[in-house]
């Protein structure tokens, strides 16, 4: 049976992996391909990078961690931040990430998941959405967000998955910036919505704070993932236990001790 | 021994190689014929489209030479299924090692698609699942699948029951990513290498 995936997400500077409450307060959890190897080893079921280099510098560090991390782990891991181009997709495929995910550019310019379908098939192109219920002029709405969450776009969230994926988008990483942070949950509901709506799988990130936070989010909210950071960097939640709490509930989840 | 992994234009191969490195296995990657056929053993990765796929095999002659092959050959993903009859994908017309033909996931069934995530294998009956746990999961990523048919070595469950590995012969097959699917992956690699030519 096809099972819930869990994914640490780790967010990289300079080759180390950061995480801050709200994307700002950042606080250093370690070297970036053995904090990896180590999630992989506790049965984490794929990985996130997330580069929030900005400089020039910064992005080819980060390629040479990419290659890093496709020689150490064996299991599949997905690559993002800043990616706008297809030679951008083309060189972290080539260092050996398994997907992309594309978030602002996907914004800026829609034909782009077209042209990453086409070249490098659906499977490897993930779409990241940042969305923030807000009010806007029909009253309030989820509007999707880019530049780290802060800037709202003309977007409304549940009709973007939707052309996103029509599109060629092979997966959706949905992040709801009202929760991320907050360690309060998972945006169940609209997470549900863009999961029913669509035929691609929803990866749901932002507000994990339990163990009973995921079962929510794989039940109620509908996702075929559920992705952290904090708390796992922290320890605060460990991965085995979370797959055996899951597992105990009856959901399907790949053990591996 | 001599490793061969075939080069042709089926997207990106990297991480075959990085796991290939991990087990300490040196390889080529080549599309050249004499060194194809002088290989102890020969990968066949995959990660494309079939139809595209397909022409550049025929282009090529690789589509002649790859059924002719006497050494253990493993194909992965859209590598077997290259290796099957047909494939729905564009309606194409594959090399047919193996008498199957591969279907599309209904989209009407509820399931999404493509199958993407960790999904359990079950019945097998290959060396290359020596030493792997009943049930061990692999990492799957694809739309179009070959139902179980008299080749099938190990069945997963999408949809339908199709055919997670197939055998005939010298011809070893794998739907799922054995690079990315963990220890479990990573043995039926090692298996396969340490067939017997």
């Amino acid at each position: 049976m096809l099972t819930k995936r869990i994914i640490p997400c780790l967010d990289v500077k300079d080759g180390r992996t950061v995480k801050g409450v709200n994307f700002v307060n950042l606080r250093d959890a370690g070297d970036a391909v053995e904090l990896g190897a180590l999630y992989a080893a506790q049965g984490a079921d794929e990985l996130v990078y997330l580069d929030i280099t900005a400089t020039i510098d910064g992005r080819s560090t980060f390629i040479e961690l990419v290659k890093r991390v496709a020689q150490t782990i064996n299991i599949p891991f997905t690559v993002g931040g800043g990616i706008s181009s297809v030679a951008d997709v083309s060189a972290l495929l080539h260092a050996g990430a398994d997907k992309v995910s594309i978030n602002s550019a996907a914004v800026r310019n829609p034909d782009l998941i077209n042209e990453l379908a086409l070249e490098f098939g659906s499977q490897c192109i993930v779409v990241a959405i940042d969305t923030r219920y807000i009010d806007t002029e029909h009253g309030k709405e989820h509007i999707v967000h880019t530049h780290g969450g802060r800037k709202p776009t003309k977007l409304r969230t549940i009709p973007w998955a939707k052309e996103v994926e029509d599109r060629g988008a092979g997966e959706l990483l949905l992040t709801s910036m009202d929760t991320d942070g907050t360690k309060n949950g998972f945006a169940l509901e609209l997470t549900a919505t863009i999961s029913d709506n669509g035929n691609i799988p929803v990866i749901a990130s932002g507000g994990a704070g339990s163990m009973s936070h995921f079962y929510d989010v794989f039940t109620t909210g509908k996702a075929d993932a559920g992705l952290a950071a904090s708390i796992f960097h922290f320890r605060e939640i460990d991965i085995p236990d979370l797959k055996d709490y899951l597992s105990d509930k009856q959901l399907p989840i790949r053990l591996t001790r | 021994m001599k490793t061969v992994i075939i080069k042709y234009n089926a997207g990106n191969v990297q991480s075959v190689m990085y796991a290939l490195d991990r087990l300490g296995a040196g390889y080529l990657y080549t599309d050249d014929v004499a060194e194809i056929t002088s290989a102890d053993k020969v990968i066949f990765p995959g990660v494309g489209e079939a139809s595209t796929t397909m022409s550049y095999l025929r282009k090529t002659g690789l589509d002649k030479i790859i059924p002719e092959l006497k050494q253990p050959v493993f194909g992965t993903c859209v590598g077997m299924q290259l290796m099957c009859r047909h494939s729905e994908e564009n309606n194409t017309d594959c090399m047919g090692i193996f008498d199957v033909d591969v279907k599309r996931f209904p989209a009407d069934s509820g399931m999404k698609v493509p199958h993407m995530g960790w999904n359990n294998i079950i019945d097998y009956k290959t060396p290359l699942t020596d030493n792997i746990p009943q049930s061990a999961f692999m990492y799957f990523v694809h739309s179009y699948a070959a139902p179980v048919c008299e080749y099938t070595v190990a069945t997963c469950d999408y949809a339908f029951p199709f055919s997670a590995m197939l055998h005939r012969d010298n011809f070893y097959a794998a739907q799922f990513h054995c690079e990315i699917s963990g220890d479990a992956g990573q043995q039926i690699i090692e298996n396969f290498l340490n067939l017997k030519s």
